[in-house]
């Protein structure tokens, strides 16, 4: 079976898929990866399904070799990447033969990085999903010396590139209410999207903090607010009233209380911020967050049919570096006519 | 939006995009719990079309449900259809539960918050002891992490707020309590809640053919013992620290 052999990587890359609904009773949030719209990408450069699992990339990538052909895509974060030292393009599918390797630097926007394998990676799925869930302490962190077996790949296309959505640096959050928004008082509320805000530095696949000039936001009772169920998108205050606003792998019940709800389709976004990127928050109503999360929905259906041949595949730019048409390039500030006339 | 906290319960609300939260009580309370876990699974036996996933919390139950399957409006009849067909504070706790007494060490350097946790009760720490280490208390919900139980109630002079600070780490076993509730951690976590005990107690074990040890409903004593008792039953029995569970008859 081909598969990457991980030979160096980052301290934040773990296996994932779109996670493990239908265990909220079990005190198991759904997880996945951090950017599920980066796993759709993928799956629609390689032509298959966006259920298999990717190896997600915290920052910085890492080092691999093939132990056979085998197809692989890049999306989420784009990251410097070059197979066997010749640069790769990002957002695109590409196919490798035994024994190449693939380097993947870090993240020149953006947080999470997404490599994904034909035929997925075939980890052993536990509790119905391969997804890394280090909260719940399901799997672990990927390690130098781990093999990412690929599942069987019936398809060989490659060399496809997708525009990827910028979703790398901030920008506005749609906000809905939910059941305990009520329990901040409106002046709160509204200089809650009144405010500037930015990633902060405690970031994890839980959740993301967000950092402000001025006071908190607290709501009435703080401290003594019941338990009750967490969603993914859910700002939560934390005791000083910091927003956090939680991730897919995020706790599943909490008691500091939520002033709303992200749309899950702005959540990539949130994922994606780096420390410092400037974000805001706005209200929308129940009908406007519907319809904006069924464009979402309609625009990953449509990535398949968005893919487009490489103009250079792979083959093709080997093919410039070996006849050393960089070397022999023109220079703004040579003089054209010089070589010739001293041949 | 204000009148919701001083509507009558039951409450049906809307929580994020796709979900709505069915509330039995604003605090915590036994029958409120009770009518949570039964109509959790009446909602589940209703089997309609479009509802990804539902659970009970400690007094409300949440549905996650696809809306372009089954708009708000629809869902929202249904499960008031469903409130009005019985008096829920009234059902009984499901079938099938079981009692589990867990050796527990209080305070020391393995729950060092055991101190403070007895002095904002206005108790000396061998009464905080004494009063934690009698009380019999049920799985009222499980969330947070894998198979990790709230447990209550506990009397009111153990009704402490959580810290405004969060503890930056608790390990899997540790016993932490606020608000009348105690919390048993699955793994290691941050928490606001004070560390009070430690267990050798394991929640969730992902391989296993059973992964999760407890079921709403279940009872649990945290039954004091020391520290060099509690190191050797952990020796003896790693998965569970020398707890042991019986079945509690209809």
């Amino acid at each position: 079976m081909s598969g990457l052999k991980i030979l160096r990587i980052g301290p934040a890359a773990s296996v994932q898929d779109m996670g493990r609904p239908g265990l909220l009773g079990q005190g198991i949030s759904q997880g996945g990866a951090a950017d599920t719209l980066a796993l759709a990408e993928g799956a629609a450069l390689l032509r298959q399904d966006p259920g298999l699992a990717a190896l997600e990339m915290g920052g910085i990538g890492g080092e691999f070799e093939a132990t056979g052909p085998l197809r692989i895509a890049l999306t989420g974060a784009p990251m410097t990447a070059a197979l066997d030292g010749v640069a790769l393009i990002w957002n695109a599918s590409h196919r490798m033969e035994a024994g190449q390797r693939l380097t993947i630097g870090a993240a020149r926007a953006g947080v999470y990085g997404y490599l994904h394998l034909g035929g997925g990676i075939a980890t052993e799925p536990a509790l119905g999903a391969r997804a890394v869930h280090l909260m719940a302490g399901l799997g672990r962190a990927a390690e130098a010396g781990d093999l990412l077996t690929a599942g069987p790949d019936p398809n060989s296309e490659a060399g496809l590139v997708l525009a990827a959505e910028d979703r790398f640096k901030g920008g506005e959050l749609r906000i809905i209410d939910s059941f305990q928004s009520h329990l901040f008082a409106e002046d709160v509320r509204a200089r809650f999207t009144g405010t500037a805000f930015s990633r902060g530095s405690r970031a994890n696949r839980m959740g993301v903090e967000m950092v402000s000039e001025g006071e908190g936001f607290a709501a009435e009772g703080q401290l003594n607010i019941l338990s009750e169920v967490i969603l993914p998108g859910d700002v939560q205050m934390t005791g000083d009233g910091k927003p956090f606003v939680l991730l897919r792998e995020c706790q599943t019940t909490g008691g500091y209380p939520r002033i709303g709800t992200v749309l899950p389709c702005d959540l990539p976004k949130v994922a994606q911020a780096q420390a410092g990127a400037a974000m805001r928050f706005r209200w929308i109503g129940l009908e406007e967050g519907l319809d904006a999360q069924a464009r979402y929905e309609k625009a990953w259906k449509a990535l398949p049919a968005a893919c487009r041949p490489l103009v250079r595949d792979l083959a093709a730019i080997r093919d410039l570096l070996s006849f050393q048409l960089i070397s022999g390039a023109v220079s703004a500030q040579a003089d054209p006519f010089a070589t010739g006339e001293s041949a | 939006m204000d009148s919701q906290d001083t509507a009558a319960y039951p409450l049906v609300r809307r929580a994020g995009l796709s979900g709505i939260l069915v509330s039995f009580g604003g605090s915590l309370n036994e029958a409120s719990n009770r009518a949570a876990l039964a109509y959790r699974t009446a909602v589940e036996t209703l089997k309609l079309e479009g509802v990804v996933e539902t659970m009970a919390s400690l007094a409300s139950v949440f549905v996650r449900f696809e809306p372009s399957l089954l708009p708000h409006e629809k869902l929202e009849a249904e499960l008031q259809e469903l409130l009005v067909a019985q008096d829920w504070l009234q059902a009984p706790l499901p079938a099938g539960r079981r009692f589990w007494r867990v050796p527990t060490v209080y305070g020391t350097d393995l729950a060092p918050q055991l101190a403070e946790a007895a002095d904002a009760a206005g108790m000396s720490e061998a009464q905080a002891i004494d009063s934690l280490g009698a009380a019999r208390v049920r799985v009222l919900t499980i969330g947070f992490a894998p198979g990790q139980p709230y447990l209550g109630s506990l009397g009111q002079e153990w009704d402490l707020p959580r810290q405004t600070e969060l503890t930056p780490m608790v390990p899997r076993g540790a016993l932490v309590q606020a608000i009348c509730q105690f919390v048993l951690f699955s793994n290691p976590a941050p928490t606001g809640w004070r560390h009070v005990g430690q267990t050798g107690f394991t929640l969730f074990q992902a391989g296993a053919d059973q992964p999760f040890a407890l079921r709403p409903g279940d009872e649990m004593q945290f039954e004091p013992v020391s520290k060099p008792e509690f190191l050797k039953l952990c020796e003896d029995d790693p998965m569970h620290g020398g707890a042991a569970a019986e079945e509690i008859g209809a």
